[in-house]
């Protein structure tokens, strides 16, 4: 198999997660093939540092809070620099379920794609969400696909696979507060292929969802913004 | 009437230029920060010297009384200054981020070196 001479890395964004990071990196870590795990702690006040190191995690701490995107960010800048040629990115929430990953790395492999989504909604199981939050999924859904013209159904979902090509590009341009949305049209826009399958979630077991209606709607159209403007800036080089 | 207005504006891009000089020469400001303050008090200062200037411009522009003229320009100046600012934050945003992250990698080679150190023979990927 191929996959045992492939570098893996996990990418594991978590702030405050202390009660669940230690459980998905030990997950990670139990897959029967070779894979690090890198925590990226985002300036946690608890602690979740101790907790993944602990599990056998490596740790990488920001010195205060960047936001999802910094923090992952962070993560695909070590991948590079340690010269790992996959990454997964997994929440260190504990609603990704690890088991899934090998899904995602023989989708990248073999349908010989930039980045793989793991997507909620491609399964025949029915999602349960609040309904502010489907209307937000869909106009994501709605814009992404027109823009890029295929259909992405899950942009939302922070669980993906990246090959090195894609790494590289991430590490160098990533979006800040509510990224993945943008970071789908920002591959896409700049000719990576995706490729979504269908996989399963878990209800995060502990610690809150940080967004509050106001900030939503907030997110929402300044993401929306960056998309249109994503539309406009200059395509890399690669 | 007008005389008046054009003393006024004349006194505060005075009192703008006195202050900036201040500011650099305690080292609070950055003579590259200072350069668009700098311009926009000459410019104010001209135009309320500068009479004849100041009311073709007004008519130039359809300002039927010369003087507003003078808050027309004080106020794009403002929006000029404010938009280099936004650019001048967004640049610092983007080198704060950068910098943690360099922090956050450069952390973890520390701890790294420092068990190598400790126990010399150690596996590579822990």
């Amino acid at each position: 198999m191929r996959r045992s001479t492939l570098r893996i890395l996990a990418i594991v964004p978590a702030y405050n997660e202390m009660y669940s990071v230690g459980k998905v990196v030990q997950e990670i870590l139990e897959l029967p093939f070779p894979i690090d795990v890198v925590v990226v702690d985002d300036g946690s006040t608890d602690e979740t540092a101790k907790v993944a190191r602990s599990k056998g995690a490596v740790v990488l701490r920001l010195p205060f809070n960047l936001g999802i995107g910094g923090a992952v960010q962070t993560g695909f800048r070590y991948a590079v620099r340690h010269g790992y040629d996959v990454a997964v990115q997994v929440d260190g929430d504990g609603q990704h379920i690890p088991s899934e990953i090998p899904r995602l790395l023989d989708a990248l492999e073999t349908q010989g794609a930039d980045v793989v989504i793991g997507s909620r909604f491609l399964g025949a199981k029915k999602h349960r969400s609040s309904w502010a939050r489907r209307v937000g999924i869909w106009i994501f859904s709605w814009v992404n696909s027109w823009v890029l013209r295929t259909p992405i159904t899950d942009n939302t979902s922070g669980f993906r696979a990246f090959n090195r090509r894609t790494i590289q590009f991430l590490s160098e341009n990533y979006p800040q507060d509510y990224p993945e949305p943008e970071s789908v049209v920002l591959l896409g826009l700049n000719r990576f292929s995706i490729v979504e399958i269908p996989v399963e979630m878990r209800e995060r077991a502990f610690g809150r969802s940080s967004i509050s209606p106001f900030r939503a709607v907030y997110y929402m159209v300044k993401v929306l913004f960056c998309i249109f403007m994503d539309m406009f800036k200059e395509k890399n080089k690669m | 009437m007008q005389i008046r207005v054009q003393i006024l504006s004349l006194c505060v891009g005075i009192g703008l230029l006195v202050v900036l000089f201040q500011l650099i020469r305690k080292n609070r400001l950055e003579e590259k920060y200072a350069l668009l303050w700098i311009a926009s008090a000459m410019i104010l200062i001209l135009f309320s010297v500068w009479r004849s200037l100041l009311e073709k411009l007004a008519t130039l522009v359809g300002i039927y009384y010369a003087p507003s003229a003078l808050f027309l320009i004080a106020l794009f100046c403002g929006v000029i200054i404010a938009l280099h600012f936004s650019v001048v934050i967004s640049n610092l945003t983007r080198q704060t981020k950068t910098l943690a992250q360099e922090v956050a990698l450069l952390r973890q080679e520390i701890e790294v070196l420092r068990n190598q150190k400790g126990k010399p023979k150690r596996s590579k990927g822990n």
